[in-house]
């Protein structure tokens, strides 16, 4: 076994071997977040799962958050651990624009499977090349991305008497 | 009434039949569309799925040849539904997601608010919220093996199981007031500090628990019908629990020693005394083993917490984020403006991301939070340990017989509002 490499130490690997891809490296409340761009996302993380003191085996975790209307808007999330060496980091990959898209991880980690398709289901980020995808919390036929900022969250009227009529006559109710 | 396609699903509308075997493809093996193999639906109203869970199983006689879950019948939205509440009430959302493991979810989301906020927890709180996760953690066991035996076919370990979680939910509401959703963990500590009559209660099912655990445990490993339906059965291999992300009781069973709780202790883990067991096998039998040896485990740590519990306050006197006693409110105008700022506003996070994660009793349940500088969160994301749980199944199941699909379900041991949240 390789010797544990420090965050810090994979953090400069990550630059020197991919100085085009890694964007930006975020230090918050003593964990470090790389954030990487989308064309180099499969190399970095191919490089983390099984590079020499990496070995990030679990994709702990994987979402998105959604900075509308900041542009690139969604920031898709991936949290990685290493059992061997016990520690963690955070990838981030940045998409936007029309038609948000990434490429799968599947391949690499294949938990990833209900992950992307929960956050595709949820934010609309589309995952290329993933075996199966559909929505999966959300029905089927649902139409939009209930976690995006600009999907608003819902609410039932209050019924008064001034409104009575109008708030009544919009409930749904059982058909003949 | 009229009955159509959209309320059967059965109809002699061509397009609607299509459109569904579409749907099927690549998801079952081409023998289902000649009628080779047999489409079965278990659940969404199966009383074995635990919940509302659909599986499509693909069957060769009673072998299952592919297993594909179905989820989100439970999907309450809890995740947007909190980015419209201020953080402090936001929290009584958590204990909805895993009603088995209420208190630690409150637990965990506590954690994510005070790693972003930045706020210390006394050392009397963090004992008691130990304490109360591993009473949790007991309790949810207890459920899972009232139900996985009822699942086999052995009626009377349910009722045993039962009577002692019952124990458990009356010390629950000592503390909370509420026997389930307790939304006692708060941001900084806890709500109240314990009351006098818990200690000498928990003392006392210290005393009668093991006893009965070694009980149930001879009744089942007696029991040659428990044995042949158990062991070999849902066999995971270490690289499988690892490659599915799979955590807690789960992983353990195959094999890997991996316990957040001593891999990366949270608060005050670190001060206790027990150990992790793990299976050899990573069948249904060895994940029956370690759930039954966690309790014990959880049992000594609670011991070794009413032991050592520290003296001095149960929550953060930190006013800006934790609301002040209500005996200073008739005093002080500083507790006064505090009590209502916290209450209408709420308190402010910066902008940031925060990941935490805790063992909880199904495995690591993580939460992804994020601030915006405003007082509700800009996104709450939970990691839930029984979403992996379920994707699992796809691997465990093919070639076991359905009966045998019962008794993987029930050692996976998912909450379908984990998973769906």
């Amino acid at each position: 076994m390789h010797a544990k490499l420090a965050i810090s130490e994979i953090v400069e690997q990550l630059k020197t071997s991919f100085s085009d891809h890694v964007d930006e490296v975020v230090e918050f409340r003593g964990d470090t977040t790389v954030v990487v761009k989308a064309e180099g996302l499969i190399d970095v993380l191919t490089q983390l799962r099984h590079g020499d003191g990496m070995k990030f085996n679990l994709l702990s975790d994987l979402s998105a958050i959604d900075y509308y209307p900041n542009e690139p808007r969604f920031h898709v999330i991936y949290t990685l651990f290493s059992i061997a060496y016990n520690q963690g980091l955070r990838i981030k990959a940045l998409t936007g624009d029309d038609n948000p898209h990434l490429p799968t991880v599947t391949s690499i980690w294949p938990s990833a499977d209900y992950a992307e398709r929960e956050v595709f289901d949820l934010f609309g980020v589309v995952f290329d090349g993933h075996p199966d995808p559909r929505r999966i919390l959300m029905p089927h036929d649902w139409t939009g991305h209930p976690l995006r900022k600009d999907y608003p969250l819902g609410y039932e009227e209050v019924q008064f008497s001034f409104n009575y009529e109008r708030v009544q006559s919009q409930k749904p109710h059982p058909k003949e | 009434m009229e009955i159509n396609a959209a309320t059967t699903g059965i109809d002699s509308d061509k397009q609607t039949v299509e459109l569904a075997l579409d749907e099927l493809k690549g998801r079952v093996s081409d023998r289902a569309f000649s009628g080779d193999t047999l489409l079965l639906n278990m659940g969404p109203q199966h009383p074995s799925t635990h919940g509302v869970l659909r599986l499509l199983l693909e069957l060769d006689g009673e072998t299952i040849v592919s297993c594909e879950p179905d989820i989100g019948f439970l999907h309450t939205g809890i995740e947007k539904n909190m980015e419209a509440k201020t953080y402090e009430k936001a929290l009584v959302m958590t204990d909805r997601i895993d009603y088995l493991n209420t208190q630690g979810n409150n637990f965990v989301y506590s954690l994510a608010i005070e790693k972003l906020v930045e706020l210390d927890v006394p050392l009397r709180a963090q004992y008691i919220r130990v304490l109360v996760a591993e009473l949790q953690r007991v309790a949810s066991h207890l459920v899972w093996l009232a139900t996985h035996v009822l699942d086999m076919g052995a009626t009377s370990m349910m009722l045993y199981c039962f009577r002692d979680r019952e124990i458990i939910l009356d010390l629950l509401e000592m503390i909370s007031g509420q026997r389930m959703m307790g939304s006692y963990c708060r941001p900084g500590g806890v709500w109240r500090d314990l009351p006098d009559e818990f200690i000498p209660a928990v003392r006392d099912f210290l005393k009668t628990q093991p006893r009965r655990l070694d009980d149930y445990q001879r009744l089942l490993d007696k029991n040659p019908l428990w044995i042949d339906r158990t062991q070999g059965i849902g066999t995971l291999t270490p690289d499988q629990a690892v490659a599915l992300n799979l955590s807690g009781p789960i992983m353990r069973g195959s094999g890997i020693n991996f316990d957040l709780r001593k891999a990366q202790p949270y608060s005050a883990y670190d001060h206790f005394d027990f150990d992790v067991p793990t299976g050899d096998h990573g069948d249904v039998y060895d994940r029956y083993i370690v759930r039954m040896q966690e309790m014990r485990e959880s049992l000594k740590i609670i011991k070794q917490a009413l032991d050592n519990l520290p003296e001095g306050p149960f929550r953060s006197d930190n006013r800006k984020f934790v609301p002040p006693p209500r005996a200073e409110l008739g005093q002080s105008m500083e507790a006064v403006i505090h009590h209502f700022k916290l209450w209408t506003e709420g308190f402010k996070a910066p902008a940031g991301e925060v990941y935490v994660r805790v063992e909880s009793p199904r495995g690591e349940l993580g939460v992804l939070l994020a601030g915006d500088g405003g007082p509700k969160p800009y996104r709450v994301h939970f990691r839930t340990p029984s979403f992996y749980a379920i994707q699992a199944m796809k691997y465990m199941a093919p070639g076991h017989l359905v009966a045998d699909l019962v008794g993987i379900i029930g050692s996976t041991d998912f909450v379908l509002g984990d998973c769906d949240r």
